[in-house]
């Protein structure tokens, strides 16, 4: 049997992966066609490599039926209760920086820091009948801090994608997400709160907690981790 | 544990409560989510599970009873009231995932104008008779002391308002202190704004559903809200003393009437107190070793807004309260539309006195 290692099978994300195992001497390499989800490793026996989206690696990780994964931080945080049973992090791999952040509009001169956003809140739901109404898709996460933060008086709206969009759209009057830059926020006629971020993320190995070892596999853990330096 | 022997407990307890005069009630599993939404907003979404139909909107699993019961009377009911019910309630459990989703409640609750301190004693009274043979630790606390002290705090009536806001966020709370008392320093954005003569001229496009008037009368208030002098000190300090109290009920009383000395504000909420032990002491409680603390109640009991109890098992503490309760008349003025009614009640978990049973 052989160690799973799931990675991120496309983009930017997947060739900093293969580049960061590589300058470790672990050949990692996608087999056949571009559009096949296979590949192979080289410098190290028995470790199998499995491409995946890197929002599922997460949850395959948890389940156990993949021992290792390069993911975000940010995706474990979100997507798995009591991650740190689950997954412990490995290295963190310095590439897929990403903060996750609340934004409020721009022309918000008031607004500055969550005891400003809570003040907002509390006025904006006397005058307009209903809770502030925060877009994002990191629901938990953004639900623990600004529970953390003491803000009230506010509501998750869901959403998907284009999230800088929705105040101007008026489906929300605030904003929690990703950003690495900051550019698409200020285009927007966005802020960020200055206030630390809800998350620091970056790309990380994570080993899986549950996922089981036999006698030969917990081999070649020890030397795929020594090999990297871990 | 079996879970006959749950709804067994269950139904001896409430026809415990059936017997010394409750009416029994029933709600439905499946309630409207947006009462309890606007009650406890986003949070609650951590706490219960919240499921959408098609038809009716978003819609929640039952949480807890209090809150139909309360809909329930204030819609049919009769003064004054006593009611019992027994049932599942669903949890989400995110913070510890080791602890059941869907348990038992037997409750009691009692609707009453007549007399306060009577009907806290008699609640507290009927939970510690049922709880006796199982050797648990009362705790009892008093939310309205600590509201009658911030109502009588030297600041402005937006302050106020502020920690009334957050007095179930112990540390919002105390933020908000220390900024009041000059504890905390002013973030810098904030003194930029206030030395600004006409911050909204910098604001660039305005986008979004909070519109330049709303954004003015804040900037206003923060103007007003810097001109408040600072909160003086020993008030904070009094206030800091108040919440430590933590003793027996007897010596509590005395700390307290001797905070009240130097915050008279108080001094109301203290006698109620004392009429509450007068009371609770008629009813046969030894009121002499009853613990008391002034903080109990302050995190996860958001509406308890004057006395609050809780029973835990000795030696688990890694266990949830085995009973619960208190007052919460202003729940009653929230989901009464105009309408008000002193109420206090509690609730058992019969499940927890079943694994006791089977644990000795």
């Amino acid at each position: 049997m052989s160690i799973k290692l799931g990675v991120p099978s496309k983009g930017r994300l997947m060739e900093k992966t293969f580049d960061w195992f590589g300058a470790r001497g672990i050949g990692l390499a996608r087999s056949g066609s571009e559009r096949e989800y296979s590949g192979e490793v080289t410098g190290v026996e028995g470790v199998e490599l499995v491409l995946l989206s890197a929002g599922e690696i997460p949850r395959e990780l948890a389940a156990g039926r993949i021992h290792l994964g390069v993911t975000g931080t940010d995706l474990v945080q979100e997507k798995l209760v009591q991650w740190d049973q689950k997954v412990a992090p490995l290295a963190e791999l310095g590439f897929g920086h990403a903060d996750l952040i609340v934004a409020v509009p721009s022309c918000w001169v008031d607004v500055n820091t969550l005891d400003d956003l809570d003040a907002a809140a509390a006025a904006f739901r006397a005058r307009h009948g209903f809770r502030m109404r925060i877009a994002t898709k990191y629901h938990r996460l953004v639900r623990a801090y600004l529970h953390e933060g003491g803000v009230s008086d506010y509501q998750l709206v869901d959403s998907q994608g284009a999230t800088e969009g929705t105040v101007k759209n008026l489906t929300a009057e605030a904003i929690a997400d990703i950003t690495s830059s900051g550019e698409t926020l200020r285009a927007n006629h966005l802020k960020i709160l200055a206030e630390e971020p809800v998350l620091r993320s970056q790309a990380t190995l994570f080993k899986s907690r549950v996922a089981p070892l036999e006698e030969g596999e917990r081999e070649t853990m020890r030397l795929l981790q020594d090999r990297l330096g871990l | 544990m079996s879970l006959a022997a749950i709804k067994e407990k269950a139904a001896t307890l409430k026809a415990g409560f059936i017997e010394s005069g409750a009416e029994p009630v029933d709600c439905p599993v499946l309630l409207p989510a947006d009462t309890l939404l606007d009650l406890y907003g986003e949070d609650i979404r951590t706490r219960a599970f919240l499921t959408h139909d098609p038809v009716r909107g978003e819609v929640i699993l039952r949480p807890d009873f209090t809150v139909p019961v309360v809909q329930k009377h204030m819609a049919e009911g009769a003064e004054p009231a006593r009611y019992t019910y027994a049932g599942e309630i669903f949890r989400r459990q995110e913070e510890h995932p080791e602890r059941p989703s869907e348990y038992h409640q037997v409750g009691y609750e009692v609707f009453d104008r007549a007399d306060p301190a009577g009907a806290d004693a008699e609640v507290f009274a009927r939970f510690s008779e049922a709880l006796a043979s199982y050797g648990l630790r009362a705790v009892v606390g008093d939310i309205g002391i600590l509201i009658a002290a911030v109502e009588g705090l030297e600041t402005s009536e937006a302050r106020k308002a502020a920690l009334m806001r957050h007095i179930w966020r112990p540390r919002r709370f105390r933020a908000l202190l220390d900024r009041y008392a000059g504890r905390a320093p002013v973030p810098s954005s904030r003194t930029a704004l206030l030395a600004s003569p006409d911050p909204l001229s910098l604001a660039g496009p305005m986008i979004g559903l909070r519109g330049t008037a709303e954004i003015a009368a804040r900037v206003d208030a923060l103007r007003a809200d810097a001109q408040d002098p600072v909160l003086p000190g020993d008030q904070v300090d009094l206030l800091e003393a108040l919440v430590k109290v933590s003793e027996t009920c007897g010596n509590a009383l005395e700390q307290l009437r001797d905070i009240a000395v130097d915050m008279p504000a108080i001094a109301g909420a203290v006698d109620r107190m004392a009429a509450r032990c007068v009371a609770l002491a008629a009813r046969g409680i030894d009121v002499t070793s009853l613990m008391f603390d002034a903080n109990f109640g302050r995190t996860s009991m958001e509406y308890y807004d004057g006395f609050v109890f809780g029973f835990s098992a000795r030696g688990r503490p890694d266990w949830p309260l085995v009973a619960s309760g208190g007052r919460y008349d202003a729940l009653t003025r929230q989901l009464g539309q105009g309408r008000e009614i002193p109420a206090v009640g509690g609730v058992i978990r019969p499940g927890l006195l079943v694994d006791l049973e089977e644990a000795a």
